[in-house]
């Protein structure tokens, strides 16, 4: 077996150092009963590397690969070009092979990266502070509910109807066992967000607003005037960014007054992988740090003075704090922070806003193209790089139609809302630098097909 | 050099004697790297775009940019709200080979398995095969939509649904939830599985019991669920006390969290009496798998009445640990539990197709599901590379798995116990892990000397201080991806070491004394926390 050392020799000697007579000795805690006395039944033999490729490819082929064709979906996760750089750097064994850096005389690799992610998290959102990442953008932002409460000790919460419906089912489960109570209400098809309904609902009792920027059907709003009112009523504003791209190009949420920014990083360096493992950002206030879930890197100096970075603050921590932690956050999402980290470093913000500008731009034009088509519309004022379409046609089926004639057209709302009759002809088209005028075109005539 | 502003030293000098000192501060292969903040600047990138803008709508256009802002900004006529970004945000760029320069000096800081023995205790660091960096890489896997419509990505079920097979078949269990992203937050799935079956028999319980030895999630998942934590006693031969157990089972209970192997690396022989208590009096079993490496392919957790169970992905089944993540925790489920799990998941019908059941779909379903844990399907990335690792050992290989990591880990108790204390020693072999205390070292010297000093001998320290029941703890686990070789080389150099604690040995102290930094000053960092860099006020002078 290629991934055992251990000859029969070897094991006949250690077991004679061990002073056992078979390997069964070693397993003699284990109930008689409960123990199997062959291999596992029903699991195949061991396999050759190349039999297993072999089987692997064969699934992954299976899949329509989004490369492959024209492709506009969005709605929390984005296809963005990953420089050949960063799967290099993130396959260097001394990154993936680690551990948590629990030992920082010989991390100070993951630690520094780690130092430099929360950085640029920091100045991406515009708040003084980020953490070391979470699993992802969904449970990123039940933490900053979480961390709302503690810090305004009120269990209110005010999620705006453009919050990607996932992430709020994520809130919605977790919150039935918390005692927070969140105020929830579906989107309408409508060219600005819910701002004046979020204001209005603010109260005294109110812990946290959190809006989604720009929001589950790509608008964009000004967050000032919620951060504004949240604040007058003693309430945090948390805002999410799915896309963190569009940060390149329209103010941070930090900018507008928002106390906890959290988001999805997966659109900076970390591919679409079907769903994960993706990486969670999240950052907030300096003076509530200590509020803060998930772990965070810190400067500090060696015996010898030298600047070096250790794990910090860890008594907010579950291995310290156990049942008392600010969260049950063991394991983060590292590696995905490198990649996310080597990305931003590559484009700097030169090619940041560069990028951001070339995503605008593709979909501008994809959005006047479309828009043009026969009884559709454009429900936005406002976008960065995705729009919704109201469709004259259920847009499930539509989005089926287009499979059809090999286009991954977009998401449908009728998928993300099931049984909002109202949004059913809802279109959510996203549109980066990877859409090429060609893409655009095709979608555009098997959009006329369909809709006809 | 910088001044140590704390005027934290260790408690014994460094050994100055024989050091050389470089101008640039490097040591030969050992390469001091700056900050990207201090490298790079906001002018420098390292991609490139195409030359021709794109032809219509708000393209971007260099000459617009204002001073002061790097980059181009968009025309009027965008659609931006009028939100565009006027200030510069302050990242800065690198080109790519300097980017590859940086990063990959940074790596050569970190010590990792490729480089060599990783005993972490509880954290199964074994070797992470290539061939699942390749197939999770295969575009049919990496570049693929989690909202694409469900016939265009049939390959991508089929691997959850295998992968969910086989765990069902390693663990005798009836179901799986895929979708919990790590350790910890399968834990949370579980108890959440435990929580919504007591409620739907209209039960309300409120305490759930976690052994002392657990890992510090146990505690915090379950206050996170909303339960309140009591602590269970171990025993003279660090296993859960049964009866004591017994005695604080009643009607508030609504779980028990036991680890098997525990975290002392021993067997809960009394599992199936302790499940059968638990059960007789209403409660669940909750098991923590991070230690299942031990016993895969040799007993299967179903047949000692396990609830749940977690199984991180990253330990057993090998997908690497990236310095923290991510992590991969499916939750195997009793039938009991098994109609509370939550959505999404992969169901495979008759025809030979696979379908997605979540929000839509769950009514019919899967109606007592406890809810959502996170947007989309799970760690899919890991998936691909369990399922590529249990198809590579097959059953006989996952077998020896097991039989190679407790093997290892025997070899190491024995040959150290003459100069080591481990405590459980006398009760009988190990499983996976082998413990020692820091009995028996003389002159202050503690656990974290001696971890501190085996790092210079070019080993990962093994965990330290926990479990917390045994004091000063060092816990070793091999896995079962070392040599014999690499064993001995070990054992040698932590003979040498413990002989020297024993003997009270000051320059310990003073360890590590090669790795890329010394000891760092935690107390410092706590203190006066500096969790982003800040441009200096004033430039220091270079020296």
């Amino acid at each position: 077996m290629r991934y055992l050392p251990l000859s029969d020799a070897d094991r006949r000697e250690m077991l004679r150092v061990i002073g056992a007579g078979s390997i069964d000795e070693l397993f003699k805690d284990v109930p008689e009963e409960a123990r199997l006395t062959g291999p596992i039944h029903g699991l195949p033999m061991h396999a050759s590397e190349m039999a297993v490729e072999r089987h692997m490819t064969e699934l992954s082929r299976k899949n329509m690969v989004a490369g492959d064709v024209p492709f506009f979906l969005g709605c929390g996760a984005y296809r963005h070009h990953v420089p050949a750089s960063v799967d290099h750097i993130i396959q260097r064994g001394e990154f993936l092979t680690s551990y948590t850096p629990y030992q920082p005389e010989i991390a100070q690799g993951t630690l520094q990266m780690l130092f430099e992610f929360q950085t640029q998290v920091a100045r991406l959102f515009g708040c003084e502070v980020a953490n070391a990442s979470m699993y992802d953008g969904s449970t990123a932002m039940w933490e900053a509910i979480l961390m709302a409460h503690r810090i305004t000790r009120r269990n209110k919460t005010i999620i705006s109807s453009g919050v990607h419906p996932h992430y709020v089912k994520v809130a919605e489960t977790l919150a039935q066992f918390s005692e927070d109570a969140l105020a929830t209400a579906l989107p309408e098809l409508s060219a600005v967000p819910d701002t004046e309904r979020l204001i209005a609902k603010i109260g005294p009792e109110t812990s946290a607003v959190v809006v989604q920027y720009p929001d589950i059907l790509g608008r964009i709003a000004d967050l000032s005037p919620i951060a504004e009112a949240a604040h007058a009523a003693g309430a945090l504003l948390i805002a999410v960014v799915t896309e963190p791209v569009a940060l390149g190009l329209i103010k941070s949420p930090g900018e507008m007054g928002a106390d906890i920014v959290v988001g999805e990083g997966q659109s900076i360096g970390v591919g679409l992988q079907f769903g994960g493992p993706y990486v969670g950002l999240f950052a907030c206030r300096e003076k509530h740090v200590r509020q803060m879930p998930g772990r965070l890197a810190g400067e500090t100096v060696d015996a010898e003075g030298k600047r070096g970075f250790v794990l910090t603050l860890s008594t907010r921590e579950q291995h310290i704090r156990r049942e008392k932690a600010t969260s049950n956050i063991c394991t983060s999402s590292v590696l995905c922070a490198l990649a996310f980290t080597v990305h931003l470093t590559l484009l700097g913000e030169k090619g940041l806003r560069q990028l951001a500008s070339l995503n605008h731009a593709r979909a501008c034009e994809a959005a006047d193209r479309l828009a043009a088509i026969p009884g559709l519309q454009l429900v936005n004022d406002s976008f960065f790089n995705e729009f919704t379409l109201n469709l004259p046609v259920e847009a499930r089926p539509a989005v089926h139609a287009l499979v059809e004639r090999g286009i991954l057209g977009g998401v449908s709302l009728g998928r993300l809302y099931p049984g909002a009759e109202a949004l059913q002809n809802g279109l959510v088209v996203a549109v980066t630098e990877t859409a090429t005028d060609e893409d655009i075109h095709a979608l555009e005539a098997a959009l006329k097909e369909v809709v006809r | 050099m910088t001044v140590n502003p704390s005027g934290w030293r260790p408690s014994t000098p460094a050994n100055e004697e024989g050091e050389a000192h470089t101008v640039t501060g490097n040591r030969a292969l050992m390469l001091e790297e700056p900050l990207i903040f201090e490298i790079g600047t906001t002018e420098q990138t390292g991609v490139d775009f195409e030359c021709s803008p794109a032809k219509a709508g708000a393209q971007g256009d260099a000459s617009a940019a204002p001073s002061g802002a790097p980059g181009p900004r968009p025309a009027p006529g965008n659609r931006l709200a009028g939100l565009e970004r006027s200030r510069p945000i302050g990242l800065p760029g690198l080109s790519e080979p300097e980017t590859v320069r940086h990063y990959t000096r940074l790596s050569r800081q970190n010590y990792a398995i490729d480089l060599g023995l990783f005993p972490l205790g509880s954290c199964t660091m074994k070797h992470n095969p290539r061939l699942n960096e390749k197939v999770a890489r295969l575009p049919g896997f990496a570049d693929v939509h989690p909202l694409q419509p469900q016939e265009t990505v049939q390959g991508a079920l089929q691997v959850i649904n295998e992968l969910a097979f086989w765990l069902l078949d390693l663990t005798g269990m009836y179901g799986v939830a895929m979708s919990p992203k790590a350790g910890a937050h399968g834990e949370l799935c579980g108890l959440l599985c435990i929580r919504a079956a007591l409620e739907a028999r209209g039960d309300k319980r409120e305490v759930v019991l976690v052994p002392e030895s657990a890992h510090g999630t146990n505690p915090a998942t379950a206050a996170f669920a909303g339960y309140r934590v009591e602590n269970i006693p171990a025993n003279a031969a660090g296993r859960v006390d049964l009866e004591a157990l017994k005695a604080r089972l009643g009607p508030d209970v609504a779980a028990v969290m036991i680890t098997n192997p525990n975290t002392c690396g021993l067997f809960e022989p009394d599992m199936k009496a302790i499940s059968d208590a638990v059960h007789a009096a209403g409660a669940f079993v909750y098991c923590d798998g991070a230690n299942f490496n031990a016993i895969v392919g040799k007993v299967r957790p179903g047949d000692l009445g396990i609830d749940a169970m977690h199984i991180n992905l990253h330990k057993t089944f090998s997908t690497p640990h990236g310095g923290g993540g991510p992590g991969s925790g499916p939750v195997v489920l009793s039938e009991a539990l098994a109609p509370y799990g939550p959505l999404p998941f992969v169901a495979k019908y008759p025809d030979g197709t696979y379908k997605i059941v979540e929000e839509e779909n769950a009514g019919a379903e899967h109606p007592n599901a406890f809810g959502r844990m996170v947007a989309f399907h799970g760690q899919m990335g890991m998936f691909t590379r369990a399922l590529a690792y249990i198809l590579s050992h097959g059953a006989d290989g996952l077998k020896q798995v097991a039989e190679d990591a407790v093997l290892n880990a025997n070899y190491i108790l024995r040959s150290l116990s003459d100069v080591l204390d481990a405590p459980f020693a006398k009760s009988g072999p190990c499983m996976h892990e082998a413990i020692f205390s820091d009995r028996g070292f003389a002159n202050d010297v503690n656990t974290l000397d001696l971890a501190k000093a085996l790092i210079d001998e070019g080993f990962h320290p093994m965990t330290m201080y926990f479990p917390l029941v045994v004091h000063g703890a060092m816990l070793v686990e091999p896995t079962e991806t070392e040599s014999k070789a690499s064993l001995d080389q070990f054992i040698m150099a932590l003979r040498s070491i413990a002989e020297r604690a024993r003997a009270g040995d000051p320059s310990l102290k003073a360890a590590p004394v090669y790795a890329p930094r010394r000891r760092l000053d935690e107390t410092l960092a706590a203190r006066k926390p500096i969790l982003t860099y800040k441009q200096p006020e004033a430039p220091e002078a270079a020296e």
